[in-house]
């Protein structure tokens, strides 16, 4: 089998000065990739890298034939505090703007819209279609932006941070929403909350500068010690997660 | 009221309504784009900028919009490049702009041997005295303006609210910003002899932050922040004549006390 997305060797940054270090990855059909390391590790870095916002300094990122390198069917949920919430759109056409990642030439307008129509009613927010993006709370939102991800029937879901500005409650609920679309795709998830993450992922990388793989979803004090990961934030994260589950 | 009708059987008024109808038009739309993307400030520096062509202008002897648009569109592009390709500080690089054209503009006006008795309508405009042919390049501006915003509307509004997203699809998002600043740059020195340079700025905000009390949605904005700049440009044209008060000054008057006005009426109902 093919991986999705092969990183040879890659070493990115930002002016010259890579935060990256040769690292390598491979993302196969229905991985459940969870990547974890400290705040400046480089973990938004290697996102920006895959989707081409950052151009690697050394190495190469290819991805397999059928994913074109300009409309990836890639889908992405940014970070929420990277969205303006006062600028003056609706939650309909933040989604429809998702259509974007796809080649306009082979899809209609028509085709666009009835995707919109059934995403917001699968995700349960076509009542708040017509709302302006600042009214929304931070589930809605993230709602919202996992809509626009999907729009482009993407191989690939990528995901940074999407439990920062989330209530539990829908923290919960987004992953059992992942879980599912696993099925479908592979999905690769940012985090520093250490804890939520190990419950659903299939395998996690550590990322602070390099990266280390983990073939599974467990990762040992010793580990942990080696790469340099925080530690503390997995006590922290466990707590509300055991809240989450003891409330089903 | 037989008065009103009266004032259209003049040559100079009808030529000062139509360029507030344009002008409304082509602020209205710019300026939303302006406000939701946060670069009012940008744009004030492209403005101010701007006198450095019609000090040039003056000195040198040909029409000062010329001179007013090759510095605006030339602090546009220096902006963008000065924050993106040199990596300086964009409210720096802003005000770097603003300055060097205000400066030059001035240094420029002192070398025009003699006095140069236009100089305060283009800073504070005179919308009365709008001649021909500022109406065609006005009226030119709003057609380039709404066949732009028609064409790429969502190409615009999704590049505007998430860059990066844009950018990750491969919509030319460079282009984009380049095209859209120069369309900015152009709006202003279009609209100097409606308001003044000193002036512009408000037509590109107060009708949209009018229109934004009442929608969040970025179509809606435009066409409501085109209305209310109208209804303010034509009530200060008015005011202006009968009262005999300096017609740019009226108008912004007018555009706050509207914008005031709404604000009330939606703080209460």
């Amino acid at each position: 089998m093919k991986p999705l997305i092969k990183i040879e060797n890659l070493s990115v940054g930002y002016d010259k000065e890579p935060v990256l270090h040769d690292v390598n990855l491979e993302i196969y059909e229905k991985d459940f990739l969870g990547i974890i390391g400290p705040n400046g590790g480089g973990k938004t870095t290697l996102l920006k890298a895959i989707l081409g916002l950052l151009k690697p300094m050394k190495g190469k990122i290819i991805f397999r034939e059928d994913i074109n390198r300009r409309k990836k069917p890639i889908g992405y949920l940014p970070q929420v505090k990277h969205i303006d919430r006062n600028f003056p759109i609706t939650v309909y056409e933040v989604v429809r703007s998702g259509s974007i990642m796809k080649n306009p030439k082979q899809v209609t307008s028509s085709q666009i819209k009835q995707k919109v129509e059934q995403l917001l009613t699968e995700m349960g927010i076509s009542g708040i279609r017509n709302k302006a993006i600042g009214d929304l709370s931070g589930g809605q939102m993230q709602r919202v932006f996992l809509c626009r991800a999907l729009l482009s029937d993407p191989k690939i879901l990528i995901l940074d941070e999407p439990d920062t500005f989330v209530d539990n409650r829908f923290e919960g609920e987004l992953y059992e929403k992942l879980k599912e679309l696993n099925k479908e795709m592979a999905i690769l998830l940012v985090s520093h909350d250490v804890g939520t993450i190990s419950s659903y992922v299939k395998t996690i990388a550590c990322l602070n500068g390099e990266l280390h793989y983990h073939p599974d979803n467990i990762i040992t004090q010793n580990q942990l010690d080696g790469y340099n990961c925080p530690i503390k934030i997995i006590s922290h994260g466990d707590i509300p997660h055991t809240i989450l589950k003891s409330h089903k | 009221m037989s008065s009103l009708i009266e004032l259209f059987s003049y040559d100079f008024f009808l030529k000062a309504f139509l360029a507030a109808v344009f002008a409304s038009i082509s602020c209205g739309i710019v300026g939303s784009y302006i406000v939701s993307r946060r670069i009012v400030f940008v744009s004030g520096g492209i403005t101010h900028a701007s006198f450095g062509g019609i000090g040039l202008a003056f000195l040198l002897g040909f029409n000062p919009l010329l001179g007013a648009v090759l510095f605006a569109v030339m602090s546009a592009l220096g902006i963008q490049f000065f924050t993106k390709v040199a990596h300086v500080r964009e409210d720096s690089s802003i005000a770097i702009w603003w300055s060097l054209g205000m400066a030059l503009g001035i240094i420029f006006v002192f070398m025009t041997p003699g006095y140069t008795p236009n100089l305060m309508s283009y800073l504070f405009g005179n919308i009365l005295t709008v001649t021909i042919s500022e109406l065609f390049w006005m009226f030119a501006l709003n057609v380039l303006i709404i066949l732009f915003f028609v064409f790429f509307f969502r190409k615009i509004l999704y590049i505007a609210f998430d860059e990066e997203f844009a950018r990750a699809a491969g919509l030319p998002v460079t282009l984009f910003n380049y095209l859209t600043i120069t369309l900015i740059a152009l709006t202003v020195v279009l609209n100097i002899r409606v308001v003044g340079i000193i002036l512009i700025l408000s037509l590109l905000t107060i009708p949209q932050a009018a229109a934004n009390l009442f929608t969040k949605d970025f179509l809606k904005m435009l066409l409501l922040a085109s209305l209310f700049a109208f209804i303010g440009t034509i009530s200060g044209l008015f005011i202006s004549y009968f009262l005999d008060i300096p017609s740019g000054a009226a108008i912004i008057f007018t555009l706050v006390i509207i914008f005031a006005l709404l604000r009330v009426y939606k703080y209460f109902f």
